[in-house]
């Protein structure tokens, strides 16, 4: 089981970029996903699946996410995930 | 007859919006960039960013990415992570000599291994930006069988000449020389720095006549117009095709006569002329296999 | 009822009555005469100068329920629409109809109004920014109604529109009302907007910050058509009005879009000797002007006339020797403005002679080419400009649909995403321009063709150039971005999209935000 230590940060707020913050959370929360992105609707849904299936791939239980999104494409979301989470200290 | 690589197009590797639009402008190669376009507290982020971009998008184009030096933190780590999504060519960069070729060649062919890739299949280039560096280049382009290139890096190579650019590019004379000697001694490709000054299509034009001349096989770039005035210079002109096609076809004549003598037109030609004559037909074939761009 | 294009619309709209659908892009035939402004008469040594805008409201019997109109020739430099609804609002009248050529950012001014009931319905080319998300929103009473410029053409001369006033900015203004748009601290080059408004309103208001004596020249709007002349500090900042010369742009993905542009009109075999196109005026448009001016120096031809809102790319062009005459609808910047008042081959023309659907013949049907943009395409190529992929109203109708029905080659050029949103979808949000009309959608990462039209794809088969299907290019685009989910929207519907024709093509409804 891997946890999120310490708050940490991925990315930026460029165009077709996303930054997300990753911030620890109590045994029992979840994964929770806090989106902002100007395809909420076409686009909120699966980019929210997305970033929640990369913390669980990484044994991720308990994590609070905040993605601030700018147009970004899946393989970037996952690489800026996958920062913060080493950034973090997993 | 190697693969083009007329142009070799630097792309920031901790830039997603570039890194999504890399492969629209036609160059030969992209290089996703993991060593000066990235700051060092974005190390991590571009070499994640590489990974997924190579794994995900379909760029239709060669592939390189250029990894930090292995003296610094970074470098192994950047391989550790992008091998696995099966890059073209790894470009080393301020390469000092053939033994950090070898190191590498192990690495990757770890990474082949591990990864069910074909064993050899990942290429290897190096940048020399120093006069040691320049003076074991045929030792390094020699190191490995993966490699297939090499390249000057201007601006740290004449800093350590300890003088700058200029637009002549006299103090570049020697080094030029020296690569092209090695790259051909050894059998590979020899590519000329970058021109930085994006909006200087007349100064880029005279170095590209220079290295042209210089026998070199292409240049780095950095910005997508660069690409196709790259392409006019690389691309042999019509007149060239011509004479290629009537020494090949006094060639083929000698050969069916049996004759020691290649003549054209009252003039001995020698075996080189028709080699170098091969390579003008085949550069012609390559460019015209992507629609003449 | 569904119409031509399979777009689902209400056989009654309330504001509109009774509704025609779309039925294909050359199917309609007008029957009857052209609609008329009210006679009048003007009796010698009168003097049409009134003392300010107020004192004009009242003297044309300005009531509730009226139709005023404007043109929007001094796009965001313009001071006259929101003073004019100010005075109007002032005074007490309500329920006014709006019908400008088109709106700008700068008419975001007017939402009081809207609010208030002092503009019940707008009539206009397009909507941007705040105005738009507003309007989307469904504020305003009736529904916007949406008509490109050959479209409002068309409504005010068969009377479908009927302009009670109109009050018309006028660049260089003699003591009688004779009017032209390239003299003045506020020139603004032609007034093709506003010929027609000037023919057909019953009466009309010309205000002005440049009176000069009786009678000046070049006259673009007669005397006899203007009843009252009403003098202001300054009807528009130049600034605002034109920009200095509009150039290309340099970002290297429109380039390559342009470039693709121009390479697909020098394939089809339709840039040749004597050859009119149409270029819009944002930066990638123009860029392919600059291409086409390098395969036509390298031919060694020249073209006979080039149509449109004009810009000094294009008047540079023809100054060149490559373009015989200019036909300009609209001068945008400084250098088109210099041209059409010192070169006598730029041409000012009407909107009607432009692009009206329903006369003997406009401009647009003599094109060989012309250059688009899009928010979004569709499979069937259907085209949207007016909404954006979450349905608000940001856009324009402008020439589109016109052009690109008279045009020989349509080409509309787009980047195939914007952001993560896919500019090529299954169905795009509004159809402005109808499939039957566009020829072929050029974006940075492929080309795809009409299959209508065979021939030019057969032109295009050894051009090297990456040509496939429409549906391979939205399977790129959804590859990328992934399959969009589609936005929710209500049934009330807050825009009707008319046809040049004056059917309907399509409805704005309200997105559920």
């Amino acid at each position: 089981m891997s946890k999120v230590r310490k708050t940490a940060q991925a990315g930026t707020v460029e165009s077709s970029d996303i930054m997300i913050m990753l911030a620890p959370a109590e045994a029992g929360t979840g994964i929770k996903v806090e989106l902002v992105s100007p395809t909420m609707q076409q686009y909120g849904k699966q980019m929210i699946n997305l970033i929640t299936k990369i913390l669980v791939d990484h044994g991720i239980d308990d994590v609070l996410v905040n993605a601030n999104d700018k147009g970004a494409l899946d393989c970037t979301i996952k690489a800026r995930v996958i920062t913060a989470l080493e950034r973090a200290g997993e | 007859m190697d693969r083009l690589r007329r142009s070799m197009m630097f792309i920031p590797g901790n830039n997603p919006g570039m890194l999504q639009n890399a492969g629209l402008y036609g160059a030969d190669t992209i290089i996703l960039d993991c060593e000066d376009a990235v700051a060092i507290t974005e190390k991590d982020s571009a070499r994640n960013l590489v990974f997924q971009a190579i794994s995900e998008m379909n760029y239709g184009t060669e592939v390189a990415v250029r990894i930090n030096h292995i003296s610094t933190p970074f470098g192994w780590d950047d391989l550790k992570r992008i091998l696995p999504a099966k890059p073209d060519l790894i470009r080393l960069p301020m390469c000092q000599g053939p033994e950090e070729i070898r190191q590498i060649d192990e690495v990757i062919s770890e990474a082949e291994h591990k990864n069910n890739f074909a064993a050899g299949s990942i290429k290897m280039m190096a940048a020399v930006e120093t006069p040691k560096g320049l003076r074991l280049a045929y030792e390094i382009a020699s190191a490995s069988p993966r490699m297939v290139a090499l390249a000057i890096g201007a601006e740290d190579f004449t800093a350590n000449l300890k003088t700058t650019r200029s637009k002549l590019g006299r103090e570049l004379f020697a080094a030029r020389g020296q690569l092209v000697l090695a790259a051909r001694e050894a059998g590979v490709q020899c590519i000329d720095t970058v021109f930085a000054d994006v909006n200087d299509e007349a100064g880029l034009k005279n170095e590209l006549e220079l290295i042209k001349e210089m026998g070199f096989d292409g240049k780095s770039v950095v910005n997508p117009r660069q690409v196709t005035v790259v392409h006019q210079f690389f691309a042999p002109t019509a007149k060239e095709i011509d004479y290629a096609q009537r020494v090949l076809a006094a060639y083929q004549e000698a050969l069916e006569k049996k004759s020691g003598v290649i003549s054209l037109n009252g003039k001995m030609i020698d075996l080189p002329i028709v080699a170098r004559a091969e390579r003008v037909l085949a550069y012609a074939k390559a460019t015209a296999a992507k629609g003449g761009r | 009822m569904r119409n031509a294009i399979g777009r689902e619309i209400p056989d009654i709209i309330p504001g509109l009555g009774k509704v025609i659908g779309f039925g294909g892009a050359f199917t309609r035939k007008p029957i009857g005469r052209t609609a008329g402004p009210m006679l009048s008469s003007c009796f010698p040594r009168t003097d049409k100068l009134l003392a300010s805008i107020e004192t004009a409201i009242d003297a044309v019997g300005l009531k509730d329920g009226m139709t005023i109109s404007f043109h929007h020739h001094f796009r965001n430099g313009d001071k006259i629409l929101n003073r004019v609804v100010e005075a109007i609002a002032k005074k007490g009248i309500r329920d006014i109809t709006l019908s400008p050529s088109s709106l700008n950012t700068v008419n975001d001014a007017l939402i009081p109004f809207i609010e208030q009931g002092v503009i019940t319905a707008i009539e206009t080319s397009g909507a941007r920014g705040k105005m738009g998300r507003f309007l989307t929103e469904g504020h305003l009473k009736k529904p916007l109604h949406i008509r490109s410029h050959g479209g409002r053409a068309q409504a005010i001369e068969s009377g479908a529109i009927h302009i009670d006033v109109a009050f018309l900015g006028a660049p260089a203004c003699d003591r009688y009302g004779n009017i032209n748009g390239i003299q003045g601290q506020s020139a603004c080059g032609s007034l093709g907007y506003a010929i027609q408004d000037a023919a057909y309103a019953d009466q009309v208001v010309a205000i002005t910050d440049n009176l000069v004596p009786h009678p000046l020249f070049p006259i673009s709007i007669p005397q006899t058509q203007v009843d009252y002349i009403v003098v202001v500090d300054s009807i528009g900042d130049p600034a605002g009005i034109a920009s200095g010369a509009l150039r290309y742009t340099k970002d290297p993905k429109e380039l390559l879009i342009a470039k693709y542009a121009a390479d697909v009109m020098n394939y089809s075999g339709y840039l040749q000797q004597d050859f009119s196109m149409q270029l819009g005026s944002g930066g990638a448009s123009m860029a392919v002007g600059r291409f086409i001016k390098e395969m036509m120096i390298e031919k060694g031809i020249t073209g006979s006339f080039g149509v449109g809102g004009m810009t000094g790319v294009f008047a540079e062009m023809m100054e060149e020797g490559l373009f015989k005459m200019m036909f300009d609808v609209q001068s945008f910047d400084i250098p088109a403005i210099e041209s059409i008042k010192k070169n006598s081959n730029h041409l000012e023309m009407s909107a009607s002679y432009y692009a009206n659907p329903h006369n003997s013949g406009s401009i647009v049907n003599n094109l060989d080419a012309v250059i688009l943009s899009a928010t979004e395409v569709d499979v069937d190529f259907n085209v949207n400009v007016i909404t954006d992929s979450n349905g608000v109203i940001m856009g324009a109708s402008g020439g589109h649909c016109d052009t690109a029905a008279g045009a020989k080659l349509t080409i509309v050029v787009a980047p195939l995403l914007r952001g993560r949103l896919p500019m090529v979808k299954d169905s795009v949000q509004t159809v402005v321009t109808p499939g039957e009309t566009v020829d072929a959608i050029v974006t940075e990462r492929g080309i795809a063709i009409n299959p209508k039209r065979l021939d030019l794809m057969d032109n295009l088969k050894h051009s090297g150039l990456p040509i496939m299907s429409i549906h391979e290019l939205k399977d790129i685009a959804y590859g990328l971005c992934g399959k969009p989910e589609p936005i929710q929207v209500s049934d009330d519907i807050v825009g009707i999209v008319e046809y040049r024709d004056g059917t309907i093509i399509d409805v704005i409804r309200r997105p559920i935000l």
